[in-house]
């Protein structure tokens, strides 16, 4: 993801519709050897220098691990991933400790600014913290010294696990349980890094926090970790970014992302996800298994979630909220986009425990290529949530003839009060539309990006205002080459 | 552009549709100044006229050529020949969800002006632009900030065409049965709009069933389309003189199209 006016023009410059992020920085890696076993585990826990708790629960759900099978319920194909071929810890090499920013290695900050973010102290983004995530670890987080001066702990999840040991292992795992699904147990023995973030109590956040992705070696998964906790009447909005090289191989990427917002709360965590969607023909590209979920523990408290869904090869996502405190408010927006051979099954669960908890679902999903887009969903009103209130609207655009639009609902009340609304729309863009376009003077390709920001509006709306024209161009350059 | 050449010089155009010949040899040459109006009867060709001018796919041309200011117009893209000048004013305008009005005019406009090298209009003077022909047609700007087209009347949809045409500027506009469906009034108005586009350098084609449009857009010549060829030339009169005895003349009838 990208940030800066210098990422627009970055991507408008470049030609033809090829990935914009698929080149590879050379540099000197620290790697565990190959394969996965209980002394990876341990490598990478003592890489960390980690206190025993933390490896115990690796190593607990490392064992859980090796009990559980793939899922293959998603409406998604791929060949059967050999996870002893995979490399699960790669960080630069450090040149020595780091005091600030500067003493990042200059081929670090070369590559972020490469892709739109610069690191350097002099450069930083106004208005925007960002932490850089690289491979398997966290190189740089700016502006730590200014949020740390409103109690905001911002920081590697690595560094969290040193410096805030009782919130971390408070709340690890309190949301997505280390043994909730194949891809989060996996995550939960082998996680790197990853972000760390507290609001205190009814501190609002000064600016958009956010963490920047990328992989870059080879044969490697990265498994990144982010916990957000907003105390009490707190509120922050986070947003996260990821590229990765061009390569023929797909490389895995197991992240968990857990919230907690508690009492009057509020987390809106915004992805803008551009992982490398693999070739024309479908060869290489990233798996994106991800397991994200929120709880709004206390009564009032809000989680929004917003993402736009351009890169991987296979996406599986379901960012959830579970409402328990009265009142709490669950939202997710989603836009998501399949050219070529991409797929992505992709939706959310909302589960509503406590009274009048209200939950709202706008998904957008487009379909372009070969594309396979399936919107997978739950709504589930439990006995005690006496009043609780769901809109579901789902709507599916295609573009060509090969592609698919699927929409799966699950909805289950258990509560009589209830009251469950879900819309469905399928509509396709006509050789009409476009004719109309083109006689007002539109080339197809900018009268396809008008359809399309017109169908995504609602979702593009939600994002911090710095991404949202980002986002657009990201829209456009995932269509690229998608009518003929 | 030297004076003499024509605006549109159509040739021997012979086009298929889906295996089906449809127009079999049409000649029509347009001078700049001159409005033109296009009679005939449902199904004789016109609209499918109007649609390979336009570029339209599924239209195969098999023979003979369509000229455009002086170049092979075939050979342009669509998107090409709106911004070389070519306008359409569809007969049944498609409908854009989720795309406003105002958003679609402007950056259609701006394609307009950057192939004329002209500078792009920012949002103020546009909308400026936008208000004086919204007046000119009586349109109300709440119309225009809508999605294209949609949910929009049968009327409305007409007069957002030739608002359209009025903002576009082109060298030549084909107006596709603009008139039907108009009330009197709407239609007076839409008429006024067609007028003030009038201009020296400017050709208007109307393709229309009613002579009434005529009475207010006074066309320089008329000609009646049957069979896929232009089967009679005229000035105004004749327009007058098919209100009174219809094409039985031209022998129109369903079995000789499909011929
Ligand atoms: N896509 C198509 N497939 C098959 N036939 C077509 C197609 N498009 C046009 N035609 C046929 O071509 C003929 C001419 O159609 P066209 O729309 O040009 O007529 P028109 O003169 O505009 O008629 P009207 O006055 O009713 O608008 C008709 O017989 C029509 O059915
Ligand atoms: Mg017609």
């Amino acid at each position: 993801m990208a940030v800066s006016s210098d990422t627009v023009k970055t991507i408008e410059s470049a030609t033809g519709g090829d990935y914009k992020y698929g080149f590879v920085t050379d540099i000197d890696m620290d790697f565990a050897p190959r394969g996965l076993n209980e002394d990876i585990v341990r490598f990478i826990s003592a890489k960390k220098d980690e206190p025993d708790w933390l490896l115990e629960w690796r190593l607990k759900s490392y064992r859980r691990w090796l009990t559980m099978t793939e899922p293959r319920w998603a409406r998604v194909r791929y060949a059967t991933i050999d996870y002893q071929d995979s490399y699960y810890y790669a960080a630069p090499k450090p040149k020595e400790l780091l005091n600030s920013l500067d003493e990042v290695d200059p081929e670090l900050l070369r590559t972020y600014e490469k892709l739109g973010i610069p690191l350097g102290e002099q450069k930083v983004l106004a208005g925007v913290a960002v932490d850089a995530v690289f491979d398997s670890v966290s190189v740089a987080t700016t502006y730590k010294e200014k949020l740390a001066e409103e109690g905001i702990i911002f920081c590697s999840f690595s560094e969290a696990v040193q410096t805030q040991p009782e919130l971390v292992r408070k709340y690890l795992g309190s949301v997505v349980p280390y043994s909730d699904n194949f891809y989060a147990t996996l995550n939960s023995a082998v996680f790197s890094d990853g972000s760390f973030v507290y609001i205190p109590k009814g501190v609002r956040c000064p600016m958009e926090l956010s963490t920047y992705f990328r992989i870059n070696a080879e044969n490697t998964g990265q498994f990144e970790r982010t916990l957000i906790i907003a105390d009490a009447g707190s509120y922050v909005s986070y947003l996260e970014g990821c590229t990765a090289p061009m390569r023929d191989e797909n490389q895995l990427h197991a992240a968990v992302v857990e919230l907690v917002a508690l009492d009057d709360a509020q987390i809106k965590y915004s992805t803008v996800q551009n992982w490398y969607p693999g070739d024309k023909d479908g060869k290489g590209g990233i798996f994106n298994f991800v397991t994200k979920r929120g709880a709004c523990r206390g009564v009032n408290s809000k989680i929004s979630w917003t993402q736009i869904e351009t890169g991987s090869a296979i996406t599986w996502k379901y960012p959830s909220c579970i409402l328990q405190g009265d009142n709490s408010v669950g939202e997710f927006y989603s836009v998501a986009v399949t050219n070529n051979h991409q797929q992505a099954d992709t939706g959310t669960k909302m589960i509503h425990i406590g009274k009048n908890t209200r939950s709202t679902i706008i998904t957008k999903g487009i379909s372009a290529g070969k594309g396979q887009n399936t919107y997978r969903g739950q709504v589930k009103i439990l006995p005690g949530a006496t009043g609780a209130r769901n809109y579901t609207q789902c709507d599916a655009l295609l573009i060509g003839d090969e592609c698919g639009g699927h929409t799966i609902p699950y909805i289950e009340v258990r509560n009589p009060t209830a009251h469950v609304e879900h819309e469905a729309t399928t509509s396709k863009i006509s050789d009409d539309q476009l004719f109309y376009c083109m006689q007002r003077g539109l080339s197809a390709e900018d009268a396809i990006s008008m359809i399309v920001n017109g169908f995504c509006k609602q979702v593009l709306m939600e994002l911090p205002m710095e991404f949202a024209v980002e986002a657009q161009k990201l829209l456009d350059i995932s269509l690229e080459g998608s009518v003929g | 552009m030297a004076k003499k050449t024509p605006l549109l010089e159509v040739t021997d155009l012979h086009v298929k549709v889906e295996g089906k010949n449809i127009l079999r040899g049409i000649d029509l040459t347009v001078k700049a100044g001159e409005v033109h109006a296009v009679m005939g009867p449902n199904g004789s060709g016109k609209s499918t006229l109007a649609h390979v001018l336009a570029g339209r796919e599924g239209y195969e041309v098999t023979k003979g050529g369509v000229r455009f200011q002086g170049n092979d117009l075939l050979a342009m893209a669509p998107e090409e020949r709106a911004r070389e000048g070519l306008f359409l004013a569809f007969q049944y305008p498609v409908e854009i969800p989720g795309v406003s009005g105002m958003n679609f005019l402007k950056s259609a406009l701006n394609e307009v002006r950057k192939h004329r090298r002209l500078p792009e209009l920012d949002a103020m003077d546009f909308l400026t632009l936008a208000r004086e022909k919204m007046r000119l047609l009586e349109i109300d700007e709440k119309l225009i900030q809508r999605a294209v087209n949609v949910g929009f009347s049968g009327g409305e949809k007409k007069r957002n065409e030739v608002f359209q045409m009025a903002m576009l500027e082109p060298r030549l506009a084909v107006l596709d049965e603009t008139d039907s469906g108009l009330d009197i009034d709407a239609l007076k108005i839409v008429a006024n709009g067609v007028n003030s586009m009038r201009s020296p350098d400017r050709a208007i084609i109307l393709i229309t069933h009613y002579q009434r449009l005529l009475d207010y857009v006074v066309p320089d010549k008329v000609h009646v389309l049957a069979h896929g060829r232009i089967a009679k030339s005229g000035g105004r009169k004749l327009a007058l003189e098919l209100e009174k005895k219809g094409y039985g003349a031209f022998g129109q009838s369903d079995a000789s199209v499909a011929a």
